[in-house]
């Protein structure tokens, strides 16, 4: 398996597991977070949040490592704070590769995690009250296990939307070898250089099977929620 | 007073109030669909909150709209048995069971798993995972659920209307042998005559023209001699 890429191909490789791993990793308390705001919050604004979330899953991506650059660059607010106090510099680093697709995977998590939070039967926490459960041992209890598997699926769809992501991470963070270059920039860099097919269709098969492992546990993971919800075996 | 409730709800665009005392034993709350009784109950166990009144069970106060006290569901150690039994589907019948056991102080525990599973007829089904269970299993592990999680009192909604008329029986049985045996009170919503004659010591009637109180019948009724040598030995006996 290793003598199938080079050195330079394997770093690609493990720089994408790292990027999408430190990104979905992030947003999963975000996410969640948003998610049950949306599901079972109720306060003024809530559509305008929802939209906000939304956002970066139809805006150009482009756009959306744009608005990074303005907020998290050198010169941006917080980038700015965030160099100055922890030193952690975004711009030409992978960090700055894995906050872009933090954003982009956001939407999509929230979603999967909202959906499950929906699915809850709300009659079943009420039922864990009157058996002596506080609001939080109900949260741990009953809620959290029932919505764990669209948890999961979102940890998947987020980490395959991270290895895909493209447009804010080559505007943001730039293409830069063994930092931001991750498979996708890979082989569009590698498409610039003629004669270099070969580099192309082995790290899309890469890519391919990468996403098609995603696809498969994400859908495993809903259908046996749904089994589960069904009453048939598990 | 084991019941003493004078409250005032708003559903929606329905008003609901209901007032009444009752004794000791088993308290039926009867009345058309619409006419509030689960949302009486509802407020009885918490979860709901009432616009005024006050609800007390036995010595304690659970609700009391003029000093502003409404305690937690989980402060009421009410035993809530639902119309659905929403037993938790994650987990199995034994940890269902123990879902409140676990949560109740030891103190307040009177009575044990084995104890209960003998008592409900649910010991073989301790492994099982409860989509595999019949309605009348599940209202039973329900109903064992709320007996374990050392519960002062019993509320009961329509307990029986998901079962087909084998079932109800056997149901029925239990809960009289809780009214009895257990002497615990319970408040028991139903809209079936029938259920109410047989079961009820003090039916409550809530209707538009209000709530009206009146004994019950008690059609199953035998000499209590004759009731004692067909029951088995009185589970642990306690005094809520």
């Amino acid at each position: 398996m290793a003598g199938l890429l080079s050195p330079e191909e394997w770093q690609v490789v493990v720089l994408s597991l790292k990027v999408s791993g430190v990104a979905i990793l992030i947003d999963l308390p975000l996410a969640f977070a948003l998610a049950w705001l949306l599901a079972r919050g109720r306060f003024p604004g809530k559509v305008l949040l929802d939209a906000i979330v939304h956002l970066p899953l139809v805006l150009p991506p482009v756009v959306t490592g744009w608005m990074l650059l303005l907020a998290f660059g050198s010169n941006g607010p917080v980038g700015r704070f965030l160099l100055d106090t922890f030193g952690l510099g975004l711009i030409f680093r992978w960090t700055g590769a894995a906050l872009a697709a933090a954003i982009m995977a956001l939407p999509l998590m929230v979603r999967a995690i909202r959906l499950s939070l929906e699915e809850v039967d709300r009659r079943l926490e009420s039922a864990a009250r009157t058996l002596g459960a506080g609001p939080w041992r109900t949260f741990a209890s009953v809620t959290l296990p029932l919505a764990l598997p669209g948890v999961m699926a979102a940890l998947v769809l987020g980490f395959a939307r991270s290895i895909g992501e493209f447009g804010a991470t080559i505007t943001f963070a730039s293409n830069i070898p063994g930092e931001t270059r991750t498979l996708p920039l890979a082989i569009y860099t590698a498409l610039q250089i003629p004669g270099s097919e070969g580099d192309v269709a082995r790290l899309a098969i890469i890519s391919v099977l990468l996403s098609l492992a995603a696809l498969v546990i994400s859908e495993t993971l809903t259908r046996r929620s749904g089994q589960r919800k069904a009453g048939h075996a598990l | 007073m084991p019941f003493d409730v004078d409250i005032a709800l708003q559903r929606g665009s329905a008003h609901i109030a209901a007032r009444f005392q009752v004794g000791p034993g088993l308290t039926a709350l009867f009345g058309t669909s619409g006419a509030g009784k689960t949302s009486v109950l509802n407020a009885v166990a918490g979860l709901i909150r009432p616009q005024s009144g006050r609800i007390a069970v036995g010595e304690e106060v659970l609700y009391d709209g003029a000093t502003r006290l409404h305690l937690a569901p989980e402060k009421r150690a009410c035993g809530y048995v639902f119309q659905d039994s929403r037993l938790f589907p994650h987990k199995t019948v034994r940890d269902n069971l123990l879902f409140g056991w676990k949560l109740a102080p030891a103190a307040r525990r009177w009575m044990a798993l084995e104890e209960a599973s003998e008592f409900l007829g649910i010991a073989h089904l301790l492994k099982r995972m409860p989509r595999t269970l019949s309605g009348g299993e599940m209202q039973r592990v329900a109903i064992g659920r709320a007996l374990l999680s050392g519960p002062r009192f019993l509320l009961m909604d329509e307990p029986l209307s998901s079962l087909d008329e084998e079932r109800r029986g056997g149901v029925m049985q239990v809960i009289e042998r809780i009214r009895d045996e257990l002497a615990l009170p319970i408040l028991y919503v139903s809209h079936d005559r029938r259920e109410v004659d047989r079961l009820a010591d003090h039916v409550v009637t809530l209707g538009p023209e209000g709530t009206r109180v009146m004994p019950g019948i008690r059609t199953s009724d035998a000499p209590a001699a004759r009731r004692a040598a067909l029951r088995p030995v009185p589970s642990t006996p306690h005094n809520p």
